[in-house]
């Protein structure tokens, strides 16, 4: 009898090693996301979240220099950061830059592609209180919680199956983090018609946003690679209480 | 001698004197290179106008249909072959050729506006016009009349090397509202050739003109407006200038004074400078009223070998003013170059307060991912932000007006890759 066939993973990051400008960042990650499922990634600053995040996003300056990044079976080596977005692969910056002269509107009608977008713009207009942002030069004078919503906005227009979050709550007031919260879990609990359930990976050092967004499982990325890995909620409490030193060592790691 | 015949001839002298000054700005000409124009025959009525004549005005505005608009001036070379005020604007507004104006209003013109916001003596190509068979436009808007739907009007040049000399006149009387889209162009096989063109404004209480104008030349061609604009108590002048096409040389240089307390002036200027065109823009405005307020914004971007130049000059004369000019220039040529040069100065007024932004960079690589991760190519994502960066909200337009500016943006983003 055959043994029953492994679901495919959505990504699958296989020692992963990544040099930023002469210094190795990450040196050697293993992460599996299958469909339908939340990761968290938790680390001190300067630890390689946002490296492994941009890395898998495409942008220039993130050398690979052993290892792989495969989405959907497709190994992303040689993709440009375009064709790895219609790929399905999504991501909310940290902190987008500012672009003089093209409108949030025109950019989640960019992201949203071909064909009328009334309906889903009047949606996300409601939804993310973009009224007084959506004619404007999109993250030009946005405040922190702004950016944010416009982030989340063009990101339901693009329906990512697997969507990045890079420090979804960093700069963000209460009343904002609850409303992006709920555009994340849009995002990530929604169900695409026939393409199976939609995946994420949230960057956080804080942990703040998970009282808003349920995760399934927390990695700890610490000095180049993934230390520890468990369930978030006791991570973030192992580490309030001892810091990340100890994490390699703590008794709920399931590494 | 008459008072209006010693104006005459001070005009002559001043002009005289001026016909071997070159300008202060942009490379000089030999004006001798050029031919005077002939006489062109008027029409009755445009539809008579040939297709490719009616097909080359509509790219700098000018709808040969008339429709929505409240009147036309069509001058073809020198002559003024067709005018027209649509009925509905019969007593409030006056269409006519400058010619025309100095016959029927001669005391007006010659006392109050004819060469009185611009010196005949500035430089040869001022010379040039007052020296010289000139007609051009004459429109008035009469007190208090707001003109809701734009003037159109169109410089024509039908014969290659020649001079087209203009000079033309804007009066908003107090409280009058007007928005005036001026296009100048040439006929697709007209090469080489000149435009100099006499620009006077004048702007009354509380009067409001939008003056747009849309340059559309070829590689070989010369251009040298000078314009001069006064505003009156509470009167708003904004100027749009867009420029996409090549052009051989081109030198403008608007000066606006704000004489009014509370007047306003804005300047928005588009050009895309590419090939071997020598492009030299800008705008001053003085402000002398009190409460006055100034804003100039130039959006350049060039490419092949193209030289441009953006300038902006504030020159503060009241203690309660305030300007601020914005310009910024993008160069996508190795052999392109550009300057961009504001000049603010306060003049006997410590209480003005005068600021600008001026910025030559490429577009940021970070821009071009950020559109990339939502699943934009990356030519696409050049595009578009170059043509968002091009894109000022110029007010006034009509949509008509507006798509065809799209059009031109849209194809000039595509040709910047």
């Amino acid at each position: 009898m055959p043994a029953l066939q492994e679901p495919q993973p959505l990504l699958a990051v296989e020692d992963l090693h990544v040099t930023v400008g002469d210094h190795e960042v990450l040196r050697g990650i293993d992460l599996v996301i299958a469909e339908g499922e939340t990761h968290v990634l938790l680390g001190p600053n300067g630890g390689g979240k946002t490296t492994l995040l941009n890395t898998i996003v495409g942008l220039p300056g993130y050398r690979v220099t052993q290892g792989s990044i495969t989405f959907k079976g497709v190994d992303l080596d040689g993709l440009e950061i375009d064709e790895r977005a219609r790929l399905g692969i999504g991501v909310a910056f940290q902190r987008p830059p500012a672009v003089r002269g093209i409108k949030l509107r025109q950019l989640i009608e960019v992201a949203a592609g071909d064909g009328e977008h009334e309906e889903l713009l009047a949606d996300l207009i409601g939804e993310l209180s973009l009224r007084k942002m959506i004619d404007r030069d999109v993250n030009m004078g946005f405040s922190g919680g702004e950016m944010k919503r416009s982030e989340m906005a063009q990101l339901i227009a693009q329906s990512p199956e697997l969507t990045l979050f890079d420090e979804p709550e960093s700069g963000v007031d209460l009343d904002n983090i609850a409303v992006v919260g709920r555009a994340m879990n849009r995002l990530l609990k929604s169900e695409r018609v026939g393409k199976g359930t939609r995946a994420g990976l949230i960057v956080t050092h804080t942990g703040h946003i998970l009282e808003y967004v349920n995760a399934d499982i927390g990695h700890v990325l610490y000095d180049g690679k993934l230390a520890c890995k468990g369930n978030p909620r006791d991570l973030i409490g192992e580490i309030g209480k001892h810091g990340y030193d100890k994490c390699v060592e703590c008794a709920i790691c399931q590494r | 001698m008459s008072a209006i015949e010693q104006r005459k001839a001070e005009i002559r002298r001043l002009a005289e004197t001026a016909v071997d000054k070159p300008a202060t700005f942009g490379p000089d000409l030999d004006l001798a290179a050029f031919n005077a124009a002939a006489d062109q025959q008027s029409v009755e009525s445009l539809a008579s106008l040939n297709k490719q004549i009616k097909e080359t005005a509509l790219e700098i505005g000018f709808d040969a249909s008339e429709a929505g608009r409240s009147g036309s001036y069509f001058q073809m070379d020198r002559s003024p072959i067709y005018r027209k005020v649509e009925e509905m604007f019969d007593n409030k507004l006056e269409i006519m050729s400058t010619e025309e104006a100095l016959v029927l209003y001669p005391e007006l013109m010659y006392e109050k506006y004819y060469w009185r916001n611009v010196a005949p003596d500035k430089d040869k190509y001022t010379a040039q016009v007052a020296l010289n068979h000139t007609e051009g436009y004459f429109i008035r808007v009469k007190a208090g009349q707001k003109i809701d739907k734009p003037i159109q009007a169109c410089l024509f040049v039908s014969e290659n090397n020649i001079s087209q000399n203009v000079h033309s006149v804007i009066i908003l009387e107090e409280g009058a509202e007007a928005n005036v889209l001026t296009g100048c162009t040439i006929h697709p096989q007209v090469r080489e050739g000149l435009h100099a063109g006499i620009s006077e404004f004048y702007v009354g209480k509380g009067a409001k003109l939008t003056f747009t104008m849309i340059h559309n030349w070829s590689e070989d061609f010369h251009v040298r407006p000078r314009t001069g604009v006064t505003v009156e108590e509470d009167g708003v002048y904004v100027n749009n200038y867009i420029m996409l096409k090549p052009v051989r040389s081109l030198q403008t240089f608007p000066v606006a004074r704000l004489v009014g307390d509370r007047s306003r002036a804005v300047f928005n200027s588009i050009v895309y400078g590419l090939d071997d065109s020598y492009v030299d823009i800008g705008s001053e405005t003085s402000l002398e009223g009190a409460g006055t307020r100034s804003e100039a914004i130039a959006r350049t971007v060039s490419r092949d070998k193209a030289v441009v130049y953006s300038r902006g000059r504030l020159i503060g004369r009241n203690n309660d003013c305030k300007a601020h000019l914005d310009c910024r220039g993008i160069v996508f040529s190795e052999e392109s170059t550009q300057w961009a040069i504001p000049d603010l100065a306060s003049e006997g007024a410590p209480g003005a307060e005068l600021s600008h932004e001026a910025a030559i960079s490429p577009i940021a690589a970070e821009e071009i991912y950020y559109l990339m991760s939502r699943g934009v190519p990356k030519d696409d994502a050049i595009s578009m932000i170059t043509r968002g960066f091009l894109d000022l909200d110029i007010p006034g337009l009509p949509p008509a007006l507006r798509r065809q500016v799209d059009k031109a943006l849209e194809e000039t983003a595509k040709e910047s890759l």
